[in-house]
């Protein structure tokens, strides 16, 4: 019965986002408000319709109504209860529907909030966001729906969740990614408002700012949180793959980190317009790629889906409707007159605009090492791979360009700055920020590598400490700082400590692949592993061989546990990681595969900052959300002082 | 010159800098970093070269994976429809690695033996990496016509 509620809610929605796209284009057309103020209800009516419908799935799935092929599929009587309601979007037809109801979540949100914006202007957005909803609601009846009956032969038991997924991490991280995937959504649907109205105003960036700036929230913690994933699930204590997956999401969120910098300088400055509007129909179009990536599995990748190329056609299709739907109606209603300002080379925008260029370029490198093997396959060159080294060497050293771009801007001025006035203020934080490097480098014995990681992270983390600093005014003190300043401060740091966290990683890890008896200790440094003991240990739906391993670190002693499961309804062998986090390391103990004198293949980390890679991300996310609502707050301000 | 041409001339000399310098490491690093993929047949026949690193890929024998006694050295065979290659590997196995089952591995062939510096498997029971995928019908379909 649930199936059936869920599927005739789609098509229902389907309707409902038919009208979305329609009425208020209509109201528009026909100069009517109350047309116009319909996007509102209807924008409601789809999410409603479309919470229903999740709603139904994970209905089927607590009931283990196996005659559902997706349930059967991808659960088990013997799933605890919160993973058969995470196998919702733990597979193809499911995270589709799901990532369509967050698109509908976002429909909400723009129905509720966002009151600021002109009638006939958010009616546009409407209409184009109806029509992306019209489109993936499409993909889903016409190639995945998730709701297909098994009858009259239901199993009598399911074929269980793929046990990669049965974590934590699995349970946030793709919601999260969604919201930002479909976020790009909105600030293209802004950007197409934008140039359909044909407007020679900034006014349409201002309303847009908060919704990319929440937009590059979510694909921020996303990542964060997928590394982290990664890294605890399948990694092997890898945290970054370069995998076509991984830069499917790098990519939107390089190029949104991008939008709201531009963004801010066309609120501010009256420039970049076309620019900002490029980059708007790019993140989307990147997004769309992305989940082009990941579903139609053309890509050998750990994320592929099994391959089905009739959905890959279909979403090419509606990636090919945007782009060039969208850059025809760019050539046709671009700003046509150029607004010039003039601005030297060390001005605020200056930097913003290598701030772009740089990112724009990295995007530029990543998209063609990740759809290289897939042209090359078209063109008979071979079935190829990129390796990762080929990221490392092209994306990396722009990113240091980009890096050391990012404590110096805030420091500008708009137009111009005075250079003496510049050196001034940046020399205390670059000269704490190298006494601390050679500090903490002589001390943990580094390289000349290791010296430079602390040097750019510290910069970048104490010259974005220090704007507050010197723009806290003599009366309130650090009360006068905006929201969006201390915005600022804390994503440019965030940066800076993931600079740390990436590059003491990467320079200073060490990994062990070796063979372990009980009650032999190995040592990696100052850091010695024992295992005590190798013992069986069973789960609700799944078997596994434990060891627990005492690591002594000093006089600190920690007791782990790893496992190796298998999953007893797919058979599917399992690694579970044991890590022992820390703030300036991670301990990571991994079981490999059991010899034959009852040894087993181990392999143990010592990774140094590697939670600071996270933390960077999650800064950055944070100082964004407080640059979107802190803008928010300060119009109501001002709009209190007006009244 | 004009001062605001010899700007614009400045920009435009930059710009072509800027794009063939990263045209070119773009071109070297891809150059260096690209990995081709053979089925064994293609290997056994002579088609991959030596000492480059390539990526082979089928299926692994059943009861050819053997684990050297004190170490994590390992050797198994990767076969499809028509010939073998022997594969040797030092680490520890994805968990999905199985005898006759899809695995890819990536190395470089010295001496008829592909000494592997890594090895992939499936990631879940429904999937198979696409190029093993795509070999092994090309190879299935000329047979139907042999």
């Amino acid at each position: 019965m649930a199936a059936e509620i869920g599927l005739l809610t789609l098509w229902l929605a389907f309707g409902a986002s038919i009208s979305l796209a329609l009425f208020p284009a209509l109201g528009v057309k026909l100069q009517n408000p109350s047309l116009m103020l319909l996007g509102n209800w209807f924008a409601a009516l789809v999410f409603a319709l479309l919470s229903l419908s999740v709603a139904a799935l994970g209905a089927a799935f607590l009931a283990d109504d196996f005659s559902v092929a997706y349930v059967a599929n991808h659960s088990n009587t013997l799933l605890p209860w919160y993973y058969k309601l995470t196998a919702v979007w733990g597979s193809h037809e499911g995270s589709i529907l799901f990532q369509v109801w967050i698109l509908s979540c976002w429909l909400l949100a723009l129905s509720l909030g966002g009151r600021s914006i002109e009638l006939a202007f958010k009616a546009k957005v409407f209409s184009v966001l109806g029509l992306v909803t019209l489109a993936l609601i499409a993909f889903i009846v016409f190639t995945s729906s998730p709701f297909e009956r098994l009858l009259p032969f239901a199993p009598n038991e399911g074929s269980d969740l793929n046990p990669l997924l049965q974590d934590f991490g699995m349970i946030i991280h793709p919601p999260l990614l969604y919201v930002g995937y479909v976020g790009t959504a909105v600030a293209f649907a802004f950007a197409m408002a934008s140039l359909i109205e044909r407007r020679d105003d900034d006014k349409w960036a201002q309303w847009a700012q908060p919704w990319a700036l929440v937009g590059m929230v979510f694909l921020s913690v996303g990542i964060t949180i997928g590394s982290w994933w990664a890294y605890a699930e399948l990694g092997w204590g890898g945290w970054w793959f370069w995998d076509p997956v991984e830069n499917a999401s790098l990519m939107p969120w390089l190029v949104s980190v991008a939008l709201v910098h531009s963004l801010s300088v066309n609120v501010q400055r009256g420039i970049f317009r076309s620019w900002t509007v490029l980059l708007a129909i790019s993140a989307f179009s990147l997004s769309l790629l992305g989940t082009f990536l990941v579903r139609s599995g053309v890509i050998t990748s750990v994320h592929a889906f099994a391959t089905d190329p009739e959905r890959g056609m279909f979403i090419l299709w509606i990636l090919l409707l945007v782009v060039g739907g969208s850059l025809f109606t760019f050539a046709l209603r671009a700003p046509t007159q150029a607004v010039q300002r003039k601005y030297g080379l060390l001005s605020r925008e200056f930097f913003l605009l290598l701030n772009n260029l740089f990112l724009v370029v990295i995007t530029f490198t990543v998209l063609i090492g990740t759809l290289w093997p897939l042209i090359a396959d078209a063109l008979n060159w071979g079935k190829i791979s990129v390796g990762a080294q080929y990221f490392n060497w092209v994306a990396l050293p722009i990113f240091a360009l980009t890096v050391l771009t990012a404590p110096m801007a805030p420091f500008l001025n708009w137009k111009k700055t005075q250079s003496n006035r510049l050196t001034s203020r940046i020399i205390v934080p670059l000269a704490l920020a190298l006494v601390l490097a050679l500090v903490i480098g002589f001390s943990g014995g580094y390289h000349w590598q290791g010296y430079l990681v602390w040097f750019s992270g510290l910069a970048i983390i104490l010259a974005s400490a220090s704007v507050p600093w010197y723009s806290r005014s003599k009366q309130r003190g650090f009360k006068s700082i905006r929201a969006t300043v201390w915005g600022m401060t804390f994503a440019h740091a965030g940066l800076g400590v993931c600079v740390v966290g990436v590059g003491m990683t990467s320079l200073e890890s060490v990994e062990r692949d070796v063979r372990m008896g009980a009650g032999e200790p190995v040592a990696i440094g100052d850091v010695s592993f024992t295992v005590e003991r190798f013992y069986r240990l069973d789960g609700p739906n799944y078997a596994a061989e434990a060891a627990d391993v005492i690591v002594n670190e000093g006089s600190s002693v920690t007791r782990l546990t790893a496992e190796k499961r298998r999953y007893l309804a797919s058979g599917q062998i399992m690694t579970e990681a044991a890590v022992d986090a820390g703030f300036t390391r991670d301990v990571y103990v991994a079981m490999g595969e059991q010899l034959d004198n009852g040894d087993w293949a181990m392999r143990l980390q010592v990774k140094p900052f590697m939670r600071w890679v996270w933390y960077g991300g999650g800064l950055v996310a944070f100082g964004a959300l407080l640059s979107a609502f802190g803008r928010r707050s300060r119009r109501r301000e001002t709009m209190e002082v007006g009244e | 010159m004009h001062p605001a041409r010899k700007k614009r001339l400045l920009l435009i000399v930059l710009m072509v800098v800027g794009v063939s310098v990263a045209t070119a490491a773009i071109v070297t690093a891809m150059s260096q970093n690209l990995n081709l993929f053979f089925p064994p047949r293609d290997v056994a026949a002579g088609k991959a070269p030596e000492n480059t690193t390539f990526r082979v890929g089928g299926l692994v024998k059943p009861g050819s994976v053997s684990r050297d006694q004190s170490s994590l050295a390992v050797n198994f065979v990767i076969y499809d429809m028509e010939a073998e290659v022997a594969v040797s590997y030092e680490g520890i196995l994805p968990d999905l690695f199985a005898e006759d089952e899809a695995a890819v591995a990536t190395g470089q062939l010295t001496n008829g033996v592909f000494v592997a510096t890594q090895v992939l498997a499936k990631h879940d029971e429904n999937y198979t990496p696409p190029e093993v995928a795509d070999a092994m019908r090309e190879q299935a379909e000329e047979g139907s016509y042999e």
